[in-house]
């Protein structure tokens, strides 16, 4: 029986088909009602968030595609480019942890081939509530092998992540892949609709019915009702996407393509629009050409299919033998399914007949833009008043230590980056665990790339406008910790409904945040993804999460850095100011049960100032180790260095009137990193330090086999860092196994 | 010598093998497609990683089907220097051409990581390079790479010497500790009896240049190099 109003059971609210009802001039039909569902949903149309992504900064001298292409594309010099782009699949990996994950990982793949580059590195940004509960540890277990299990199937390394446990992911968990490629610039591939009766071919998988409404279903909260949706959810085929990504870059080396697209939210009808849309042209699609792995498919069912591992190809003139010689080769079906029209119409046949006739512009261009009403929460207000002066002075430091470093999200992650293969494609110089960002070499020259990802969603929550900043600024210090200049930013916007006043004014203020940060260290937006929506059952929205990716250039590989302290009688210094913020720190939660206060000031301006004198320092040799102060502040930090290079380091510190003890170890204050250097460089690093205005203070020594931390000369913190290690080291195992 | 790199669908370590052998050995080297019948003016054959024909079905099962194993298994045959990696190896297994078979890794989870691993044998054009005994550093990469046969095998791959390498911690002991998989006495490569064929779960391609993390690696195909001039010799 067919709803009394079928376009709310498809995502569609009662005056957005009004609007449809006047763009058609008729009733439309339930493939047309379709196509308008998936394409005007979040997902695709961005029409919560538009407004708000305009704020970004999109241009440099170093941007050659910016938002808008499948990918950000970014000159690095020789000719080359990178290609980046973060993506989330978050609702299907919480109702399917090991599909939803896998087919992440392949989707965002595929955007990155479709420029025409070669993927070179995977990385992924994870949150999931806590590992004491067992359906949270399934969904970890799931999401880490489909990752592991399609990427290392793809033979692309996964080199980087970030994780977080916490209560608010509970039923909601986040699932953000990020792919970075290497191109040759004058060989980047627009997805622009050649001329007309251009025929469109479709190569890849055989569509079937999975996924239908996959767009829809990323763009609505999840329910109860969500479990019954596993059907919505692709499945994916590595071994398929190897085959179309080596068949495609084939086609790109040789010059066959005149525009390419993946098929990905909402399948052919979105990548169909999307290439007519940019090329200004109309399309005629016949469905009876598209092949199918499931037999009785309706033409409904064929345009909104989300089968994977599909790609749309515009062949160039007089190359269409050649291609078919290609597929043949990879053992891949193709099949022309339409060509291009100049009547500007997204033509929909089964055989002679129309089975559905809507203009292309009214799918994309006309796609509703919302400005929803924002509303400073009243937690947020509270959180500011907190009076921090209510934390107990008193601590044992000791203990603090050994349990911050048994938090899973501040515990080494080994359990997790060594069931992705990190290391295939021989580029990866810092693999995962060893540096602040991961390094690859480019192959051919003296070039290296770091890559990171990057947020502090209790930061975020606390204080989104801060929050937002504190992402870019901590992306942007990890690529210099690992002597990068950092170039440009991929995000994902992971938040609540738009439609609550509350979210609206994270959302808001975190990409005001985030546009201001970016602009100050001049690291363009050049792509993105933006995941609404993310509620756990009891409709609370998650922390507002918005990652940031970031990629940056060495134009020496060999001056890389890693965070482990190298030789005793090394000094170890502090860049930046000693401060004692605790605001938002884990260790107020860990051990006071606190998550609030004041967030820490953060001021793009320091930052910028602070990745040029690390990266000055490095230029000149300068440094042996990096490593910046985040999760667990100045005691972690230390701690992360000391266990990597299995040594010990004695810290003396010196507290200034008024300067909580607790919070110059412990706190999180952004936009200050420890170095460690040889004692006859330390007038060299000073002197950089007072020419660019960063405080450079001397705090300690790297020697024999103990992390000890005196301050005003009292020794509060004094462990064998064997222990430490072992306690940081099997943190997650412990609970996961 | 030159080499040939053995490309299946979906083998994916195949370009690493190549780099190494043409840019750190500087050795001539050639792509063969899997649908080739024929393997002309090669002195020796990389069977690279990856996951050929996606391992559905069981690792290595289909590709030993493709048109290319009979020769390569002609080469082998004629004495010609075979070495087979990660699936490379499970390739060698099911197409019979090295004895035994690949279970799922213990922990039941794939394991990417750096091993430290025991030269058992000098014998042998791939570790004619090496000292017997000597402990060296290569990463391991796989979900199945747990090497399993029966008594009678195993005794006579000791017998015969053709365990190559094994799992052992840092001082060369082969404990428990050590083995990443579960792999029956810590084997991590073995030889054929005619000791031209080796298959190795690690990979040799990935430390096989300092700015990787390691050299030990290119130092199995620097003894093939050196083998095969010696037998020219």
């Amino acid at each position: 029986m067919t709803p009394r109003k079928p376009w709310r059971e498809m995502g569609l609210t009662d005056s957005e088909y009004d609007m449809v009802l006047k763009i058609m001039g008729r009733e439309p039909n339930r493939v047309e009602l379709g196509l308008f569902a998936v394409m005007w949903s979040e997902h695709c149309g961005y029409k919560n968030s538009r407004p708000l992504l305009k704020l970004f900064p999109t241009d440099g001298p170093r941007v050659i595609e910016g938002p808008g292409e499948n990918a950000g594309v970014v000159d690095i010099g020789d000719g080359q480019a990178l290609v980046f782009k973060i993506e989330s699949h978050n609702h299907p990996s919480a109702i399917e942890p090991y599909q939803g994950a896998a087919t992440g990982v392949g989707g965002i793949v595929r955007d990155i081939f479709t420029m025409g580059a070669r993927p070179i590195a995977l990385l992924n940004s994870l949150r999931f509530g806590t590992l004491d509960n067992e359906r949270n540890r399934y969904l970890v277990r799931g999401v880490v092998a489909g990752i592991g299990d399609y990427g290392n199937c793809l033979g692309i390394p996964t080199v980087a992540g970030e994780v977080y446990f916490h209560p608010s992911y509970e039923g909601n968990p986040l699932v953000n892949a990020m792919c970075v490629g290497l191109v040759n610039t004058a060989e980047v591939i627009r997805a622009i609709a050649g001329e007309v009766g251009k025929p469109l071919l479709l190569v890849g998988a055989k569509t079937g019915r999975d996924g239908i409404h996959g767009a829809t279903f990323a763009s609505e909260e999840l329910s109860a009702e969500s479990e019954s949706r596993r059907p919505a959810v692709q499945v994916g085929d590595p071994f398929m996407e190897k085959l179309l990504m080596e068949a495609c870059l084939e086609l790109i080396n040789e010059d066959l393509v005149a525009g390419m697209q993946d098929l990905g939210a909402a399948g052919l009808t979105s990548s169909v629009a999307e290439t007519a849309s940019k090329g200004g042209c109309g399309v005629v699609i016949d469905v009876e050409k598209v092949l199918r792995r499931e037999e009785g498919m309706t033409p409904y069912e064929v345009m909104l299919s989300e089968s994977q591992e599909r790609m749309l190809i515009i062949p160039r003139e007089g190359a269409a033998d050649r291609i078919q010689e290609i597929f043949d080769k990879w053992g891949l079906d193709a099949s022309i399914i339409g060509h291009i029209t100049d009547n500007g119409m997204f033509t929909i046949q089964e055989g002679d007949q129309i089975v559905g006739e809507v203009l292309v512009k009214a799918l994309t261009d006309m796609c509703p833009v919302y400005h929803r009403e924002s509303r400073v929460p009243d937690y947020y207000t509270r959180a500011r008043l907190f009076d921090l002066e209510s934390i107990p002075h008193e601590l044992d430091y000791n203990n603090t230590l050994c349990d911050l470093l048994n938090v899973p999200s501040i515990a080494s992650k080994k359990w997790i980056y060594q069931q992705y293969d990190h290391q295939i494609m021989t580029n990866t110089v810092v693999v995962p665990g060893n540096g602040d960002a991961a390094v690859l070499r480019i192959k051919g020259t003296n070039k290296g790339v770091a890559v990171t990802v990057d947020c502090n969603s209790r930061i975020c929550y606390l204080d989104p406008y801060k929050g937002g900043m504190w992402a870019v600024c901590e992306g942007a210090r990890n690529l210099a910790c690992s002597g990068a200049r950092p170039l440009a930013i991929t995000n994902c916007l992971n938040f609540g409904s738009p439609e609550k006043p509350d979210v609206y004014w994270q959302m808001d203020q975190a990409v005001r945040g985030m546009a201001e940060a970016a602009r100050v260290l001049q690291t363009p937006v050049v792509s993105g993804n933006v995941s609404l929506y993310n509620e756990t059952r009891g409709g609370k929205a998650i922390y507002p999460t918005p990652v940031v990716g970031m990629a940056g250039l060495l134009t020496d590989v060999s001056k890389r850095l890693e965070m482990a302290f190298q030789d005793p009688g090394d000094y170890i210094l502090l860049l930046g100011e000693v401060r004692d913020d605790i605001g938002g720190s884990e260790y107020l939660c860990l051990a006071h049960g606190v998550e609030s206060g004041a967030v820490p000031d953060i001021d793009p301006a320091d930052e910028a100032k602070l990745i040029e004198l690390i990266l000055s320092l490095n230029e000149k040799g300068l440094l042996k180790s990096c490593h910046d102060i985040s999760e667990g502040g100045l005691a972690v930090c230390l701690a992360e260095s000391a266990i990597k290079g299995n040594i010990g380091a004695e810290v003396k510190l010196a507290l200034e009137p008024g300067q909580r003890c607790d919070g110059v170890v412990f706190g999180e204050a952004p936009s200050r990193v420890v170095v460690s250097a040889s004692p006859q460089d330390l007038d060299g690093i000073s002197a950089k330090g007072k020419e660019l205005n960063v405080p450079v203070t001397v705090i300690g020594k790297v020697v024999g086999q103990y992390l000890e931390m005196a301050v005003d000369d009292q020794v509060i913190i004094r462990q064998e860092i064997g222990k430490l290690a072992s306690i940081w080291g099997r943190a997650i195992e412990c609970q996961m196994d | 010598m030159r080499f040939g790199v053995v490309v299946f669908p979906g083998s994916n370590c195949d370009a690493d093998c190549y780099y190494v052998i043409d840019q750190v050995l500087k050795a001539p080297v050639e792509f063969i497609w899997h649908k080739e019948t024929e393997i002309k003016g090669f002195d020796g054959l990389i069977l690279p990683g990856g996951f050929s024909y996606g391992d559905y079905l069981r690792t290595g099962a289909i590709a030993r089907f493709s048109p290319i194993m009979q020769s390569v298994s002609d080469f082998a045959d004629r004495g010609g220097l075979v070495i087979g990696i990660c699936n490379g190896f499970q390739i060698l297994l099911e197409a019979g051409l090295l004895p035994g078979a690949m279970l799922r890794n213990n922990s039941l989870r794939f394991s990417c990581l750096p091993v430290n691993l025991k030269v058992k044998t000098d014998q042998s054009a791939f570790t004619g390079g090496f000292e017997a005994d000597e402990v060296i550093a290569l990463p391991i990469a796989h979900g199945e790479g747990n090497y399993y046969c029966d008594d009678v095998t195993y005794q006579e791959l000791l017998d015969f010497d053709q365990i190559a390498f094994t799992y052992c911690n840092k001082d060369g002991l082969e404990t428990p500790g050590a083995n990443p998989n579960g792999s029956r006495g810590n084997v991590a490569g073995i030889l054929n009896r005619e000791r031209n064929v080796l298959g190795m779960m690690p990979h040799p391609e990935r430390f096989s240049e300092g700015i990787l993390g390691g050299e030990d690696g290119a130092r199995i195909f620097a003894s093939m190099l050196k083998s095969f001039k010696e037998g020219l010799g």
